[in-house]
């Protein structure tokens, strides 16, 4: 029986039993799940989840649809792992369960498949990504896809498509990597040592903000070096079954950033920030690269967090239109990173804002990486559910610090009527900049 | 090749019974979803129900009761499975009811003060509605986020505020539940006084589902308290902080709550919330008082004079509300951080009258060197509840033995002391055998009595508590006796 032993084999990635044995079942974990909200049903938990994980671990359990389905099902939010007194490592345990069901039950999966190789091929390709990009800007501007929109083609092809549709960005005139120079010199007097990484979406979707990430760092006396063959973080491949790829991509990484000088290599993707922070336990077992994988990310810092510390060199005009402000975590920084007041503190100091909290703010909007293109139903609850939150607190701009929410909760203020601009905080910064 | 673990006892036939009587969609027997059945928050119990079923009334409850009795299987009641004794861990040839969904605040009676619920609500919720309109449900066990009125009133849970307010008993108005027979009982109502034959009522909090499913609970609730100080203490020795809470109690002070944790509690505790516990005292005093204004401002400066006559090297107040929140919830977590220690950490509740306290903090001190375990201990001093945790970890049967023997030891001594078995988590599976050694044969009598009379058949979560007649119940998870064997 060939196929039972390499299972076998594929079982021995999963977390050790001592890893999973920490898990005490107590199900604090339950309040925060967004699945379990759902479902309220015990398998669609963090502590129903790790439960399953552990049985197959131990053989005692096969590997089934049913089981496939509900790794599938979890956003990966961590949310549970803020909640978790015992420290469970929640999110690791499931990546490395859907890499166990991606390798053996769906293998043959076209799904699968297709996953893996837009993910490697396109996402991961900064080449391709800009000419997949390319294409969806001609799309944009050529009225095609108004033209798509407005007489509902898509509908007839398929009424999910149709509605996945409205989640595509819209591409950047300009990508970062020809925007932004390898090397920005301050403002003013050089104080800090920056590096920056610029993110495979934030190049192509998202390069506005990454202009105003350097424009505010360059306020505040950062110098910063953003080497031209960086590449994609990795975690899309890392949270979606392919930790190979992801790695080769930290290795990339780590050569490209640590032959340069820097003391603070920056992120404003929430996602990004979260894996290469990771870089140093994902590679820890390498000969070569555990070192190396230490430093580098021990360096790694969000935006906010770096600005956090250095607030009172940010000068600010004081905000013309008093239009009230609220905040929504992305779970890449609250839980897993674990920045929730650092971003607080500096939209709070900037002068003449009205700030406002937004009932659970560390609620996970359903974006999830792409979770919100392949689960699109399951996505749309959580994004609901967020968008009544944001219009409760009657906010006319709500700030995320992670491109993946920002579309979502985009899309989510067009799906449920909801006047709110989505800004990076970044981005509201650059605009006061005096 | 796997290891099939998925034989099943109960027939084919009888499931579809079931399944019809819920419907396909609120009837689930997949190997996956038995086995995330077949725990609930209590260590090393577990036990694979043979279906999991989701009824949407009574009446779909008082079916699967029925049938229960025709065709001999039994019924385990379950809500959010945070229990701590194994109360709603199923047992041989068992259906488990799940009643999460079941989450309606179904009245808020201002003018009574009373609010009716259905068994599914969680407790965190309840109190957040009803604090939005100025009134206060105190009862507030450590799982308050997550667990369920339902388990909350079938265990009789307890709390931090315990000292001051009470627990779950002391609010509970009225109760609806379905009899193992199928009948649906009503009891109780918004009358603050009634009298009319046996106090049903009472008696059916804390049965641990034994006795009936609770479909309605209706609660009492009371003005939320005007001011609210919370302390910190921090002390260089374990005795002196047990002594504070003697004397605390003796001048006549009944702060809202007084948690104690030792030093190994903190530590886990710090690791986990990060927010300055101080990593070198013995012990720490949580403190809460509250009321109207300047009582509670007289009350606190006693406190603080007390705490430092009894060697407090630092108190501290919390200043703000979300600093008091932050300092209990901190202390919510301390059972489940001390798993950072240890992955299995079994959790007791002996419970002693409060003068005894300091004699049983020394016990536990004393048993956890003579058994060698490693024992984590917190709990609410203000009432005598405390909560010895050992550290370890299931897979090491020697040192679960060794646990068990140490915890023998400190029931032992609780019962010696004029205390009880358990003071807030209920009997459950994990109790059972001290129960006769405390409630003496007579009464352990009278409860097996009141439970075959009421439940015939034995088919509602038969085995907890007490056994009735192994026939029926088949064979336990882990039970002392067998540790003891081994």
């Amino acid at each position: 029986m060939k196929s039972v032993n390499s299972h076998q084999e594929l079982l021995k990635i999963l977390p050790h039993d001592d890893i999973l044995q920490q898990c005490m079942h107590c199900g604090l974990c339950l309040a925060t799940c967004p699945t379990y909200d759902l479902t309220k049903m015990e398998r669609s938990s963090p502590r129903g989840r790790i439960y399953m994980i552990k049985s197959v671990a131990r053989g005692e359990m096969e590997l089934s649809e049913t089981f496939a389905e509900e790794m599938n099902f979890c956003l990966d939010c961590q949310a549970c792992e803020t909640a978790c007194p015992a420290g469970v490592k929640y999110g690791r345990m499931v990546e490395t369960a859907r890499v166990v069901v991606d390798e053996s039950i769906h293998r043959q999966k076209y799904s699968v498949k297709l996953k893996r190789f837009l993910l490697r091929n396109i996402v991961a390709s900064r080449k391709a990504l800009k000419f997949v990009s390319g294409l969806l800007k001609l799309y944009q501007k050529s009225g095609l896809q108004n033209l798509l929109r407005k007489t509902c083609l898509l509908k007839l092809v398929s009424k999910k498509l149709y509605e996945i549709e409205k989640l595509t960005p819209v591409i950047s005139d300009r990508f970062s990597d020809s925007n932004i120079n390898e090397i920005e010199n301050p403002d003013g007097k050089s104080k800090y040592k920056t590096a920056f990484h610029f993110g495979c979406l934030m190049n192509t979707m998202f390069a506005d903000i990454n202009q105003d990430t350097i424009d505010v760092l360059k306020s505040v006396g950062c110098r910063i070096i953003t080497p031209k063959d960086q590449v994609c973080c990795g975690s899309l491949m890392g949270h979606n079954g392919d930790m190979e790829f992801a790695l080769k991509l930290a290795r990339k990484n780590i050569d490209a950033f640590l032959k340069h000088d820097y003391d603070f290599l920056i992120s404003n993707s929430a996602g990004c920030g979260a894996f290469m922070k990771d870089y140093a336990h994902l590679l820890e077992d390498d000969p070569i690269y555990a070192e190396k994988a230490k430093i580098f990310s021990s360096k790694v810092k969000d935006v906010m967090e770096f600005l956090a510390e250095h607030k009172p060199e940010l000068e600010l005009e004081p905000k013309p239109e008093p239009e009230l402000i609220t905040y929504h975590d992305a779970c890449h920084l609250a839980h897993a990173q674990k920045i929730t007041s650092q971003p607080r503190d500096v939209i709070k100091s900037i002068p003449g804002i009205k700030y406002t909290e937004l009932d659970e703010a560390t609620w996970c909007c359903g974006s999830a990486g792409i979770y919100n293109v392949v689960r699109y139903d399951d996505a749309l609850k959580q994004l609901e559910r967020k968008m009544k939150n944001i219009e409760k607190t009657g906010a006319k701009i709500v700030l995320t610090g992670n491109p993946g929410c920002m579309g979502q909760i985009k899309f989510g203020a067009e799906k449920f009527d909801v006047n709110v601009e989505v800004l990076h905080p970044v981005t509201l910064i650059k605009k006061l900049l005096s | 090749m796997f290891e099939k673990k998925n034989f099943t006892i109960m027939n084919s036939n009888t499931k579809s019974k079931l399944k019809s009587l819920v419907g396909d969609t609120n009837y689930f027997d997949s190997y996956e979803d038995r086995l995330v059945y077949s725990y609930d928050g209590t260590p090393t119990l577990h036990q694979m129900p043979e279906a999991v079923l989701f009824p949407q009334d009574e009446e779909q409850i008082s079916q699967i009761l029925k049938l229960a009795n025709e065709e001999k299987f039994a019924v385990v009641p379950r809500g959010a499975g945070t229990g701590l004794s194994g109360g709603s861990v199923p047992v041989e040839n068992s259906v488990v009811i799940v009643l999460t969904k079941w989450n309606k605040i179904l009245e808020v009676d201002e003018k009574n003060l009373t609010v009716l619920v259905q068994p599914g609500v969680i407790t965190g919720i309840l109190q957040k509605e009803v604090e939005k309109i100025g009134l206060f449900y105190p009862p507030d066990p450590g799982s308050l986020n997550v667990c369920t009125i339902g388990g909350n009133v079938a265990n009789n849970a307890g709390g931090l505020r315990g000292l001051k307010y009470g627990v779950t008993k002391n609010y509970v108005l009225g109760v609806e539940m379905v009899l193992p027979n199928g009948d649906l009982l009503k009891t109780g109502g918004k009358n603050m006084k009634d009298v009319a034959g046996y106090n049903l009522r009472d008696f059916i909090v804390g049965s641990e589902g034994t006795l009936g499913i609770i479909t309605k609970v209706l609660l009492k609730i009371i003005p939320k308290p005007a001011k609210v100080i919370t302390l910190l203490a921090y002390f260089d020795k374990l005795t002196d902080s047990a002594q504070a809470v003697s004397d605390i109690i003796a001048a006549h002070i009944t702060p809202s709550m007084m948690e104690f944790l030792d030093n190994t509690t903190i530590n886990c505790i710090e690791d986990y919330v990060k927010i300055g516990l101080p990593r070198n005292s013995e012990a720490i005093l949580l403190i809460e008082v509250d009321g109207k204004g300047s009582a509670v401002d007289e009350d606190s400066e006693i406190i603080k004079t007390i705490l430092q006559k009894n060697k407090a090297s630092l108190i501290r107040t919390a200043t703000t509300e979300s600093e008091s929140l932050q300092l209990k919830t901190a202390r919510r977590t301390a059972f489940s951080a001390l798993a950072r220690k240890k992955p299995t950490t079994i959790l007791e509740d002996a419970t002693v009258p409060r003068s005894e306290l300091p004699i049983m903090i020394e016990k536990i001190t004393q048993s956890a060197k003579q058994f060698d375990v490693m024992i984590g201990n917190f709990g609410h001093a203000g009432d005598g509840n405390l909560h010895p945790t050992a550290l370890t970890d299931e897979r090491d049967k020697k040192e679960i033995e060794k646990a068990h023997r140490a915890f023998d030891f400190i029931f032992n001594e609780a019962i010696k002391l004029g205390g009880t078995i358990t003071g807030e988590h209920g009997t459950g599976l994990s109790k059972k055998h001290f129960l006769e050694k405390l409630a003496g044969i007579p009464g352990v009598e009278m409860m097996k009595k009141i439970k075959s009379v009421i439940d015939e058949n034995n088919i509602l979560n038969p085995g907890k508590i007490f056994t009735i007649s192994p026939r029926c119940e088949g064979s336990l998870p882990i039970r002392r006796e067998q540790i003891k064997d081994l």
